[in-house]
């Protein structure tokens, strides 16, 4: 077991620096000049000069890239150009909403989920659920983001009962701040959700189908006592890693609906410092997006290897 | 015999209620698109302020916009763009993931593992980060978005590929084909690729549905295709500032992404079924 977490850490350590150097590269070297695109086209050339100096860009790639990556190790990212304040301090700021957000959708998908997939696989092939499924697959189909907008229109706008967007800030009281969250996790929730119903509906299927369980149900156990007991376990192996797939997709899904709720999350600052074309905002976002994709990958391997026995002995 | 094999793939295509409604859908949204090339309802761009917020008639099927443009050619014009975007991006991915994994199966040893490696990094970006690195410094535009969307299909077709083609190699045949002195670069064209061209043709067809809500999700965004070309994302956009006065602007443009995407899906599932029919029995 210890073997093999520690090549996992290895695989993690390995795969953000190589994220770090994508980054990097896309955003400093590959189209050339970022004073320029900070100050604009139209910018004088000594302007340009200054604020080349000012960000320390006319120093060598290797050198500017390693200053980052320390600077990042220590907390230290910068000053954002548009709103002259540390980006570490935007950053927090926009992750206490966007973290939240991100759990709300995963913990309310999962649910979705698995009451859904349980239900349609304990009935499968009756009318539950055929009509289920019918619904998950249009669930798949729908942009989350037009779902936040039918969702502000049917209980914002037509019932009155939540708010249509913002958010109040956590020193508002928690209870504020989870109704503002509610409709856009929600929105988040019901497009990974659907995928998620599908996926442990055809595992819970799959494994009842195993001798193991016929072998269970043969010696008396109850339909439920063996759905609990030997099912389920092994029935969570493969939804537990599309739902680790899925929450790049969520999270990526919280940029663009925390835009249609006015949420001041990640996504939202990340496309206002797109706007202001303040790149060193854009440049930590995207790497702090990317890793948390790449930990929860990371989680998500290890809790694998949790609830699998089996894949120890294969992997080390 | 080639008669009675075409018979049943046609007879297996007819079977799949997914690929004929899936198919009948996309092919509903391509001649859409066509239409709109030389023919629209309205216009999609004359912007007419009298005729602003006008409900659906005959003139205007859908009714028209806060700028007086007609909706339903809105609409049908965005398909082009959405179908664009679409094939161009999931051909990027096509043509360089499918080259990679195949590479990768045949050569092995550092060659595979570097391709996979660079997979493994380029998995932590999804579309829309990529396309916010990409709009960050490049700006905005439809190209920027369709680049972006690519790059992301590139690691998908590369690991599909790599790992079907690494379970054709083992095959008997491929190793009689081998033992009889043909080369890799030739294996790889006249019996991996044959082999596994019905796995990347399914996961095609569902890259494409994925592609088409990045870039509504973009557009919608204001990071892809710019004003005045129509494109869902963008109508979406424009109709929740509009949410109080006709919420049903906001209705059509997502309906439109609804139905391409669910009609993309369902003709995967459908394609898997006729193409693969050992898959579709064991499911």
């Amino acid at each position: 077991m210890s073997v093999f977490i520690a090549k996992r850490v290895l695989t993690l350590i390995v795969t953000l620096i190589g994220a770090s150097m994508v980054i990097f590269l896309v955003m400093e070297i590959l189209p050339g000049d970022p004073a320029l695109v900070i100050l604009g086209v139209d910018a004088s050339d000594s302007a340009v000069a200054t604020l080349t100096k000012e960000l320390g860009l006319d120093r060598p790639p290797l050198e500017r890239y390693l200053s980052w990556i320390t600077g990042l190790l220590q907390g230290e990212l910068g000053n954002s150009y548009a709103y002259k304040v540390p980006v570490w301090e935007l950053v927090q700021g926009a992750l206490l909403i966007t973290l939240p957000l991100a759990v709300m959708s995963i913990i309310l998908s999962i649910t979705l989920a698995l009451v859904i997939g349980l239900y349609a696989a304990a009935n499968h092939n009756k009318a539950g659920d055929v009509t289920l499924m019918g619904i998950s697959q249009l669930g798949i189909s729908i942009p989350n983001f037009w779902l936040a907008i039918l969702l502000i229109i049917l209980f914002a706008i037509e019932l009155r009962w939540l708010p249509a967007g913002g958010f109040p800030g956590w020193d508002e009281g928690i209870v504020k701040c989870l109704k503002a969250l509610l409709l856009p996790s929600l929105a988040l929730a019901t497009v990974v959700g659907a995928i998620l119903a599908r996926i442990t509906r055809s595992s819970v299927l799959e494994v009842f189908r195993e001798d193991y369980v016929r072998t269970a149900r043969a010696k008396g156990l109850s339909q439920r006592a063996t759905l609990w007991r030997h099912v389920l376990r092994n029935a969570l192996i493969p939804v537990l890693t599309v739902t680790g797939i899925q929450f790049a997709a969520l999270l990526t899904g919280t940029v663009v609906v925390e835009n249609v709720f006015h949420i001041p999350g990640l996504g939202s600052l990340v496309l206002k410092a797109i706007n202001n074309r303040d790149t060193i905002v854009v440049e930590n976002v995207v790497l702090l997006l990317a890793t948390m994709v790449i930990t929860v990958n990371f989680l998500v391997d290890i809790l694998y290897a949790v609830i699998d026995p089996r894949l120890k002995a294969h992997d080390i | 015999m080639s008669d009675k094999r075409s018979l049943s793939f046609l007879s297996r295509c007819r079977r799949s209620r997914s690929f004929v409604v899936g198919g009948i859908m996309t092919l509903f949204l391509l001649i859409c698109a066509v239409i709109s090339l030389f023919w629209t309802p309205g216009s999609a761009y004359n912007i007419v302020i009298t005729n602003r917020f006008l409900p659906s008639s005959a003139d205007h099927w859908l009714g028209t916009d806060q700028f007086g443009r007609d909706i339903a050619s809105m609409l049908m014009t965005g398909t082009q763009n959405s179908i664009v975007v679409a094939v161009v991006a999931v051909s990027i991915g096509l043509f360089i993931g499918v080259s990679l994994g195949l590479l990768a199966a045949a050569r092995r040893g550092w060659t595979e593992e570097i391709i996979m490696r660079f997979s493994d990094f380029s998995f932590a970006f999804p579309a829309i980060l990529s396309a916010i690195m990409l709009t960050a410094i490049l700006g905005p535009g439809g190209v920027n978005s369709i680049l972006a969307i690519g790059l992301y299909n590139i690691p998908v077709f590369a690991r599909l590929t790599r790992g079907s083609a690494n379970a054709i190699w083992t095959r008997e045949f491929v190793m009689a084909a081998r033992a009889s002195g043909k080369g890799r670069f030739r294996i790889t064209f006249e019996h991996i690729l044959p082999n596994i061209l019905s796995i990347i043709i399914v996961q095609a067809t569902i890259l494409f549905a994925i592609a088409i809500l990045a870039e509504a999700a973009l557009s919608y965004l204001g990071l892809g295709t710019q004003p005045p070309e129509p494109s869902w994302g963008r109508m979406l956009n424009e109709a929740q500032t509009l949410m109080f006065l006709d919420p049903m602007q906001a209705i059509y443009p997502g309906l439109a992404i609804a139905i391409a995407v669910f009609g993309l899906n369902l003709l995967g599932d459908g394609l898997r079924d006729v193409l693969d029919p050992r898959l579709s029995r064991k499911r």
